[in-house]
C-alpha cells in the first residue's frame, strides 16, 4: 500500500508546553516545522498545572539558582542527575522571561516585577527556610502558559496537524530516527511524517493507575512509541501520589480537609490513623497517610464492593466551616463521589499525579541508551523533553512547580540541539521501505480481529492492577503478583479487538491504539519497581523500611543508580546517576528529612 | 446528529485538558446527550469549544453564564445536574 509521506526538518509529537517550546525554537530559526497533536494545542494536560513555575529570580527575596539546586537534588532523593539539575536551576530565569516577554501574564509585584510565592521543598540557603520561588499567572499558570507559546508559534509559521495521532516512531538498520507514521483522526489516514529530527513532547502515562489526578489524553503515547522502537524507559518506578483523590474519580480533595478536622476512617469505621502516628494522627506527613491507607485497604479494611478505599470524614465539621474554609469540596463530593460531604464521608484513595521516569535523555534533550559499552549514546535524530522525558533532574521525587520548569527548559533545550545536529548537516535519511509496516499492521489487527478483548475491560484490568500492585506503598510479594498479572494483562492488550469498523473518527480504535501504549508503561512500572528493593522518594517498599543502617529504607551502597528497562526482553540494567554537577561542587549524599 | 459529527464531539468531550470535564462530559454524553433537544445540541457543540477552565468554572457554579451565553443556561443546568455514577 502506498502511504503519503510528509516531509518536514523537524516534527515535534504532542503541543502541551514541552511540544510547543520546542517548536518555538525550531521554527524561529526557519526550519519547517510540523507538531502532531491529539487535540487542540490550547487543550493539553499543562493546562491544569497551577501552581506555578519555579525560578530563583529573587524578585521578592534573595534567591540563588544554587539553593534551588540544592533543594531539586534533595527532593529527587539524590536520584537526580547533578548535571542536568544544575542545568535546569541556571536556566529557570531565562526561560521564565522568555515565557514574560512572550506575553504571559505573570502576577506581579507592586512594583512591576513578577511576583513569587513559596512552595514546598524550595527554601533559600541550602534548606534554611522557605523562599519564594514559585511564578505563576493567578490560577491558570499552565493555561497561560500554552496560550503565550501557541501564539508565538503560529507568528513563528509552525504547522500544526490538530487531531492526529502519533502512532510509531521510525528508525533505520543503524538506529537513527526517521520520523513517525500518524493517523488523521478525521480521515482515518495513516501518513508517514519524514523529519531530519523527531521529538517527543508526549507528556504522562498517569492513566495506567485505577486513580489518577491524569486526564485521560495522558496515555502515555510518546513511551510507548519509543518502547515499542527497542528504546528503554528509565526509572519508571517512580510516580508521585497525593494522598486523597475521590476513588473512583480521581479528582483532588485538598490536604486542607485534614487540616481542617477531616478524619480517616476504615470499613469499621475506625479512626485508623492513631495506630499508624498516635500524636499526629490525620495530620501526619503525607507519605505516613498515603502507607497507612495503603496498608489499611491491602489487610482488607477498605471499603466499598471492591474494599479499595477508605473514607474522609468531615460530617462532624460545622458546615458553615466547611463551606467557609473548604469551598468546593462540598461540589467535589457531590459531582464525583455522589456524596454530600455535610452528611456522609467521602470514598478516597491515594492517587497518581506525575511520573517522574520516561523516555532517557541527556540534558540536552537528545535521547540516549546505552549501545557498545556506553551507556548514554545517543540516538541519532531523536530528542524529548517534559514529562515523558527523563534528563534525569526530577529523580525519584519531584519538587512542586518544577514541572513546568522542566518543561520550558528542556523543550527549548530539545529543540536547541536539534536545530544544532541539523544546521551541522543532518539531512534526511532515506525511508524503509516498510517504514509504516507495523502501523499498518497494528491498525489492520485491531479493526479484523475477532473475539479479542474488549479495550475498556482491558484497561480497567491494568489499572486495578497497577493500583493493587504497584500503587504508592508497596509491598514485596504483591509487586511479584504484579508482575505476573500485568504480563497477563499485556497479552490480552496484544489482543484488542473493536466492534466499529469506520475509517472516520474512529474513537474506539483511537483508545485501543492508546491501549498498546499505556500497557508498556505499565509493564515498565510493575517490573521496574518489583526490582528495586529499596525505598527511595516515592518508591516506598514495606520490606525496606526505615533502620539506622538504611534511613527511609534508601540503600545507596547498592542502589544509587537509575533503572532502564528494555521492552524488547523485559530485562533491567541499571546505569550511575551523575553525582557531577557541571561548575559547582556536588550536593553530597544525606538522609532526606524535612 | 451524523455519525461522524456525533464521534468528532465525543472525541472533543472525551479528551480534554481536565480530569474534571473528562469525567462529567463523558458521563453526559453517555446518560444526557440523547435528550437534548437539536437546538440544544447545536449549544452544546458551541459549549465545549469553550477553553477548559471556563467550561469547567460553569459547571461546577463557580461561575454563572453572561448575557450572551443565556443559551447554554439550560445546558449547563442538566450538566450540573448530571447523575453521578461511582466505577464501584
Amino acid at each position: 500500500m502506498s502511504i503519503p509521506v510528509l516531509k518536514f526538518d523537524a516534527v515535534i509529537v504532542g503541543a502541551g508546553g514541552a511540544g510547543l517550546r520546542s517548536a518555538i525554537q525550531l521554527s524561529e530559526a526557519g526550519l519547517k516545522t510540523a507538531v502532531l497533536s491529539k487535540v487542540f494545542p490550547t487543550r493539553s494536560h499543562t493546562v491544569a498545572a497551577q501552581g506555578g513555575v519555579a525560578a530563583s529570580l529573587g524578585n521578592s527575596e534573595e534567591d540563588h539558582w544554587t539553593w534551588h539546586m540544592y533543594d531539586t537534588v534533595k527532593g529527587s532523593d539524590w536520584l537526580g542527575d547533578q548535571d542536568a539539575i544544575e542545568f535546569m536551576c541556571k536556566k529557570a530565569n531565562e526561560v521564565v522571561v522568555e515565557l514574560e516577554h512572550y506575553g504571559m501574564p505573570f502576577d506581579r509585584t507592586d512594583d512591576g516585577k513578577i511576583y513569587q510565592r513559596p512552595f514546598g521543598g524550595h527554601m533559600s540557603n541550602f534548606g534554611e527556610k522557605p523562599v519564594r520561588r514559585s511564578c505563576a499567572a493567578a490560577d491558570r499558570t499552565g493555561h497561560a502558559m500554552l496560550h503565550a507559546m501557541y501564539q508565538r508559534n503560529v507568528k513563528a509559521n509552525t504547522q500544526f496537524f490538530v487531531e492526529w495521532m502519533a502512532l510509531d516512531l521510525i528508525r533505520d538498520e543503524e538506529g537513527h530516527v526517521l520520523g513517525v507514521t500518524a493517523m488523521e483522526m478525521e480521515t482515518g489516514q495513516v501518513v508517514i511524517f519524514h523529519s531530519r529530527a523527531t521529538i517527543f513532547a508526549t507528556g504522562g502515562a498517569g492513566r495506567i493507575f485505577y486513580s489518577s489526578t491524569n486526564a485521560f489524553i495522558n496515555t502515555g503515547d510518546g513511551l510507548g512509541m519509543a518502547a515499542r522502537a527497542g528504546i528503554p524507559l528509565e526509572d519508571m518506578e517512580f510516580w508521585q501520589f497525593h494522598p486523597t483523590g475521590v476513588a473512583g474519580a480521581g479528582v483532588l480533595i485538598t490536604e486542607g480537609v485534614r487540616g481542617e478536622g477531616g478524619i480517616l476512617r476504615n470499613s469499621s469505621k475506625e479512626r485508623f490513623m492513631e495506630r499508624y502516628a498516635p500524636n499526629a494522627k490525620d495530620l501526619a506527613s503525607r507519605d505516613v497517610v498515603s502507607r497507612a491507607m495503603a496498608t489499611e485497604i491491602k489487610e482488607g479494611r477498605g471499603c466499598g464492593v471492591n474494599k479499595d478505599y477508605v473514607l474522609l470524614d468531615i460530617t462532624h465539621l460545622d458546615p458553615a466551616t466547611i463551606m467557609k474554609r473548604l469551598p468546593g469540596i462540598h461540589e467535589i463530593g457531590i459531582q464525583f463521589a455522589g456524596v454530600d460531604c455535610l452528611k456522609e464521608p467521602l470514598p478516597v484513595v491515594p492517587t497518581c499525579h506525575y511520573q517522574m521516569g520516561g523516555i532517557p535523555t541527556h540534558y540536552s534533550g537528545r535521547v540516549v541508551m546505552p549501545q557498545g559499552g556506553d551507556m548514554n549514546a545517543v540516538v541519532p535524530g531523536f530528542y524529548a523533553g517534559g514529562e515523558c522525558a527523563c534528563a534525569s533532574v526530577h529523580g525519584a521525587n519531584r519538587l512542586g512547580t518544577n514541572s513546568l520548569l522542566d518543561l520550558l527548559v528542556f523543550g527549548k533545550s530539545a529543540g536547541d540541539s536539534a536545530v544544532e545536529d541539523l544546521k551541522a548537516g543532518r539531512a534526511h535519511r532515506e525511508l524503509p521501505k516498510d517504514a509504516a509496516d507495523k502501523s499498518l499492521a497494528r491498525i489492520s489487527a485491531i479493526d479484523n480481529r475477532k473475539g479479542g478483548a474488549n479495550v475498556h475491560e482491558t484497561r480497567l484490568a491494568m489499572q486495578r492492577t497497577m493500583q493493587d500492585h504497584a500503587g504508592v506503598f508497596r509491598f514485596g510479594d504483591m509487586l511479584k503478583q504484579g508482575v505476573e498479572k500485568i504480563l497477563e494483562v499485556e497479552k490480552a492488550a496484544r489482543e484488542l479487538e473493536i466492534k466499529d469498523k469506520s475509517m472516520a473518527w474512529n474513537t474506539a480504535r483511537t483508545e485501543a491504539l492508546e491501549m498498546e501504549n499505556l500497557i508498556e508503561v505499565a509493564k515498565a512500572t510493575m517490573i521496574s519497581a518489583e526490582a528495586r528493593k529499596e525505598s527511595r522518594g516515592a518508591h516506598v517498599r514495606d520490606d525496606a523500611p526505615d533502620t539506622a543502617e538504611f534511613p527511609n529504607g534508601r540503600n545507596d551502597k547498592e542502589w544509587l543508580k537509575h533503572t532502564l528497562f528494555s521492552p524488547v526482553d523485559n530485562s533491567i540494567c541499571y546505569k550511575p546517576v551523575n553525582m557531577q554537577p557541571l561548575t559547582v561542587e556536588p550536593v553530597a549524599l544525606k538522609t532526606r528529612s524535612y | 446528529m451524523e455519525r461522524q459529527d456525533y464521534e468528532r464531539l465525543r472525541w472533543r468531550c472525551i479528551r480534554r485538558a481536565l480530569l474534571e470535564l473528562d469525567i462529567t462530559l463523558t458521563r453526559f454524553l453517555d446518560d444526557g446527550f440523547d435528550q437534548l433537544t437539536e437546538d440544544e445540541q447545536v449549544a452544546f457543540v458551541e459549549l465545549v469549544a469553550l477553553e477548559d477552565h471556563d467550561l469547567w468554572y460553569l459547571i461546577s457554579g463557580k461561575e454563572e453564564c453572561n448575557d450572551d451565553e443565556a443559551h447554554f443556561v439550560p445546558i449547563v443546568e442538566k450538566l450540573r445536574k448530571c447523575s453521578v455514577r461511582l466505577a464501584n
